[in-house]
C-alpha cells in the first residue's frame, strides 16, 4: 500500500515536473537488421516524425546472431524497447505466448495484408495476430543476361527448357552453368528444395495439406523436388561439395557462373557486385501453361511490446508501417525485401521489379518448413537440409529421403501419426 | 598448554582462488547438472529426474545422433594420438639435437599455429582447400597430382579426418613445446654413462630418454583427451552448428551447442543440453579416472 501511493506520489512529480514538454514521446524499436540503420536513420524516421510531431522514434538494431537470445533477456528484464521487430513463425508466436507481444488484430492497418502475409505471425487457428507484417523475399533464379545473349539461350520458362540451357551451358564451357555449393547446406533447401518445390506440391494447397496431415512427405508431390534436385549435380561447379555460400555468390558476380538459384535479399549485393546485365526467371514448371507457384517468403514483421508505456504512440507507429508510403520507401530502399502490403508497390530496380511481378503470375505460399512443422525433434527444416544435400550429392534416392523425413515428422507430429 | 594457533592467514590466501574458482566453474558445473534434471512443459519447468537422459540414450532419434558425435569424438581423438602426439615427440627429439642450427626458430614456427584463433584457423584451412580459389588444388596441380585433389571438407568420408588433421597442425606444438622440456631436464651425465657403455644416437632415445619422458607423455595424452571432448570451436567455425556435410563431423561440443542454443527453426532446449553436457562430463571425468588410478600409480618413474 504504501509502495503504491508512493509510486503515485512520483508519477505525479514527475508529470507536473515534465509537463512542460511531456508531448514528446521516444519510441525505440528492437532490430536484428543492423545492415539498415542508416536506412532507418536517414529515410524511414525522418518521413514518419515529418507526419507525427511529438513522437521520436530510435532504432536500435543488435547483432542478428545474438537477436533472439538479447531480445528475450531484456523482455524479461522490463528493458526491452516499445516496437519489437519479429522473426517470423515459432520465435516470435513464442513471445506472444509468453504474454511479451500484443495481440493487433482489432487495428485496420492489418486488413491491408493478405493471409498468407500474416499468417508468420498468428497464433495457430489464426485468431490473433501480434506482428504488423513488413517484408518478405521471393526466390526464383538469377541469371548473367550477357552470357544468355552471347551462348544465344533465353529465359527458360518449363523444366525441360531450364535443363536445355543448362546443357547448352556446359557444352559451350566457357561459364559454370549454375552457381551452388553444397557446404553451408542451406541452401540447397531454401534455393534449391523450397525454390522449385511449390511448383510441384501446389504452393498452399500442399503446404497447408501437409500441415493438416492430409499430405505425407512420401507424397510424389514431395519427393519429385529431390529427384530433379539430383538433377543438378552435374552442372554445378567442380567441388561443389566444399562450395560455401559465398563461394557461390562470388562465382556469379565475378560473372564465372550462368545461373544463380537465388532468394531476392541477393538484390542490392549483386547490383554493386556484378558489372554485367542481369536477369531473373521464375522456377520453371513442368509443361508450359501450368500454374506457377513461387515461394513469397515472409521474412520481417513488427509488433508491440505489450509492456510499453505508449501504447497509443506505439500503435500509430505500426499503422504508419502498414501504409503505402512506408511500403514504398522502404521496398525501394531495399530492393529485394518486398512489402507484403496488398497495394503493390511501384519498385524502381528492375531486377527487383522482374521478382515482384511473379506475384501478379503465380501463386505465391512461403517455405513449406517454416510454419509449425518445425517445432519438434527431429526439426524438420534442419532435417530438410541434409535431405537437399543428399538428394544433389546422389547419396540417397527421393524416395528414401522422403521416407526419412515422413518417419521424422511422425515421430512428433499428432495430425502426420 | 597453549592451544595451537588459529592460522588464520591460510584461509586469507586460499580464500580468493577459492571464491573465484567456486563462482565461475563448480557452481556453474553443478547447476548445469541440476538443469539436466529438469524439463520445460508449457512455459514452466518441472523436474523429472534422469528422463532426459533416457530420451538422450535411449529415443532412436537422439541415440543415433549421440552415438554418431561420441564415434566422431573417439575417432577424433584417435587421430590426435596417432598423429599430433608422435610427431609432437618426433620434433621435440629433433630440436633438441645439440647441433640443430636454428632450432629457436623452428620451435617459434611450430609453436605459433597454437596461439592463433580458431576462426583464423577455420577460414584460412577453407580458403586453402577450397576447390575454387584455394592453393591446394593448383599446388598438386603443379606437382601433377591434381587427380589426388578432392573436395575434402565438402565430403562425408574426408571431412572429419581433415578436420581432425587441421587440428593437429593447430597443437602439434603443444605436445613439441612440453616434450622439449622433458627432454632438456635429462641430465647430461646420464646419456654420457650410456655412451660408455655403448648406447648412442638412436637407441638413447629409445633406451634412456624415452622412459624418462614418458609421464610427460601421460600428460599429454590427457590434455589430448580433455582437449578432443571439449573440442567445438574449429568444427563450428568451419562446418557451422549441423556439422555437415551429414552430420559426418558432428561431436559432442556441437552437438551440445545446437542442442543447448538451437539453431535456425530449432528452439533451444538448455534441459537436453545440458543433459548431452552432463555426459560430456561424466565420459571425461572416467577418461581422466582411467589415467590417474589404471595408468599414472602404475609408471614408473626414475630418480634424476
Amino acid at each position: 500500500m504504501l509502495r503504491k501511493s508512493l509510486t503515485i506520489a512520483l508519477t505525479t512529480t514527475a508529470l507536473t515536473a515534465t509537463a512542460a514538454w511531456a508531448e514528446d514521446v521516444t519510441l525505440t524499436i528492437e532490430s536484428w537488421r543492423n545492415d539498415d540503420l542508416t536506412l532507418w536513420q536517414d529515410k524511414i524516421i525522418p518521413a514518419f516524425e515529418a507526419k507525427h510531431p511529438g513522437i521520436k522514434v530510435k532504432f536500435t538494431p543488435s547483432a542478428p546472431a545474438e537477436y533472439n537470445a538479447v531480445l528475450n533477456s531484456k523482455l524479461d528484464a522490463g528493458s526491452a524497447g516499445d516496437l519489437i521487430t519479429c522473426r517470423p513463425f515459432d520465435a516470435s508466436l513464442a513471445l506472444f505466448e509468453a504474454g511479451h507481444l500484443a495481440d493487433l488484430d482489432d487495428m485496420e492497418a492489418m486488413n491491408n495484408f493478405s493471409d498468407v502475409a500474416k499468417s508468420a505471425w498468428q497464433t495457430d487457428d489464426g485468431s490473433a495476430s501480434f506482428c504488423v507484417p513488413m517484408a518478405s523475399v521471393i526466390h526464383g533464379f538469377i541469371y548473367n543476361a550477357d552470357a544468355f545473349a552471347e551462348l544465344g539461350i533465353d529465359a527458360p520458362e518449363t523444366e525441360a527448357e531450364f535443363f536445355a540451357a543448362l546443357d547448352k551451358i556446359r557444352e559451350d564451357g566457357t561459364y559454370i552453368p549454375m552457381a551452388m555449393g553444397t557446404n553451408d547446406q542451406w541452401e540447397a533447401a531454401t534455393m534449391g528444395y523450397n525454390n522449385i518445390g511449390p511448383n510441384y506440391w501446389k504452393g498452399e494447397e500442399g503446404r497447408r495439406a501437409l500441415i493438416a496431415g492430409e499430405q505425407k512427405l512420401t507424397d510424389e508431390a514431395w519427393t519429385a523436388p529431390y529427384a530433379t534436385l539430383a538433377k543438378w549435380a552435374p552442372y554445378l561447379g567442380d567441388g561443389y561439395e566444399a562450395q560455401t555460400y559465398p563461394d557461390s555468390q562470388n562465382l556469379f558476380t565475378l560473372g564465372r557462373a550462368a545461373i544463380y538459384p537465388a532468394g531476392s535479399w541477393e538484390i542490392s549485393g549483386f547490383n554493386t557486385q556484378a558489372d554485367f546485365q542481369m536477369g531473373a526467371f521464375k522456377p520453371p514448371v513442368q509443361n508450359a501453361g501450368d500454374t506457377c507457384y513461387i515461394s513469397d517468403h515472409t521474412d520481417i514483421g513488427i509488433g508491440m511490446n505489450a509492456a510499453t508505456d505508449h501504447p497509443e504512440a506505439a500503435k500509430t507507429f505500426l499503422a504508419w508501417v502498414g501504409s503505402p508510403e512506408f511500403a514504398s520507401i522502404f521496398g525501394n530502399a531495399l530492393p529485394g525485401f518486398f512489402p507484403l502490403s496488398k497495394e503493390p508497390v511501384e519498385l524502381a530496380d528492375p531486377l527487383a521489379k522482374e521478382f515482384v511481378s511473379w506475384r501478379g503470375e503465380c501463386e505465391s505460399t512461403i517455405r513449406s518448413t517454416y510454419q509449425i512443422l518445425s517445432r519438434g525433434t527431429p526439426n524438420l527444416e534442419n532435417e530438410t537440409w541434409g535431405a537437399s544435400v543428399a538428394a544433389i550429392k546422389g547419396t540417397a534416392s527421393p524416395e528414401e529421403l522422403g521416407a526419412k523425413l515422413q518417419d521424422g515428422l511422425a515421430s512428433w507430429y499428432a495430425p502426420q501419426q | 598448554m597453549t592451544k595451537p594457533r588459529v592460522r588464520w592467514h591460510i584461509a586469507v590466501f586460499l580464500a580468493p582462488a577459492v571464491l573465484i574458482y567456486s563462482a565461475v566453474m563448480i557452481f556453474p558445473l553443478f547447476n548445469t547438472l541440476r538443469l539436466a534434471l529438469y524439463s520445460r512443459v508449457d512455459q514452466e519447468r518441472i523436474f523429472t529426474g534422469l528422463d532426459n537422459f533416457r530420451t538422450l540414450f535411449f529415443d532412436p532419434i537422439w541415440a543415433e545422433q549421440f552415438w554418431n558425435a561420441l564415434g566422431n569424438n573417439f575417432w577424433f581423438f584417435l587421430v590426435h594420438m596417432l598423429v599430433q602426439n608422435p610427431i609432437g615427440i618426433a620434433l621435440a627429439a629433433i630440436l633438441s639435437h645439440p647441433r640443430l642450427r636454428f632450432a629457436a626458430l623452428y620451435r617459434s614456427a611450430i609453436f605459433i599455429p597454437t596461439i592463433l584463433s580458431f576462426v583464423i584457423i577455420g577460414f584460412a584451412w577453407k580458403l586453402i582447400l577450397s576447390p575454387i580459389w584455394g592453393i591446394a588444388p593448383s599446388m598438386l596441380d603443379a606437382v601433377g597430382l591434381k587427380s589426388l585433389f578432392a573436395p575434402w571438407l565438402g565430403k562425408e568420408e574426408y571431412a572429419l579426418t581433415t578436420l581432425a588433421l587441421i587440428s593437429v597442425w593447430q597443437f602439434v606444438g603443444i605436445p613439441m613445446m612440453l616434450i622439449y622440456a622433458a627432454l632438456l631436464s635429462i641430465p647430461e651425465e646420464i646419456l654420457e654413462a650410456g655412451e660408455i657403455d655403448g648406447i648412442t644416437g638412436l637407441a638413447a632415445f629409445w633406451k634412456i630418454k624415452l622412459p624418462l619422458i614418458l609421464p610427460s607423455i601421460g600428460i599429454i595424452s590427457i590434455l589430448t583427451f580433455v582437449g578432443n571432448f571439449n573440442a567445438f570451436d574449429l568444427i563450428y567455425a568451419s562446418q557451422g552448428a549441423l556439422a555437415g556435410p551429414d552430420y559426418s563431423t558432428d561431436i559432442l561440443g556441437t552437438f551440445m551447442y545446437r542442442t543447448f542454443f538451437g539453431f535456425q527453426l530449432q528452439l533451444g532446449d538448455p534441459h537436453m543440453g545440458s543433459a548431452i553436457a552432463g555426459a560430456m562430463f561424466a565420459i571425461i571425468l572416467v577418461g581422466v579416472c582411467i589415467y590417474l588410478f589404471g595408468i599414472q600409480t602404475r609408471m614408473r618413474r626414475y630418480q634424476l
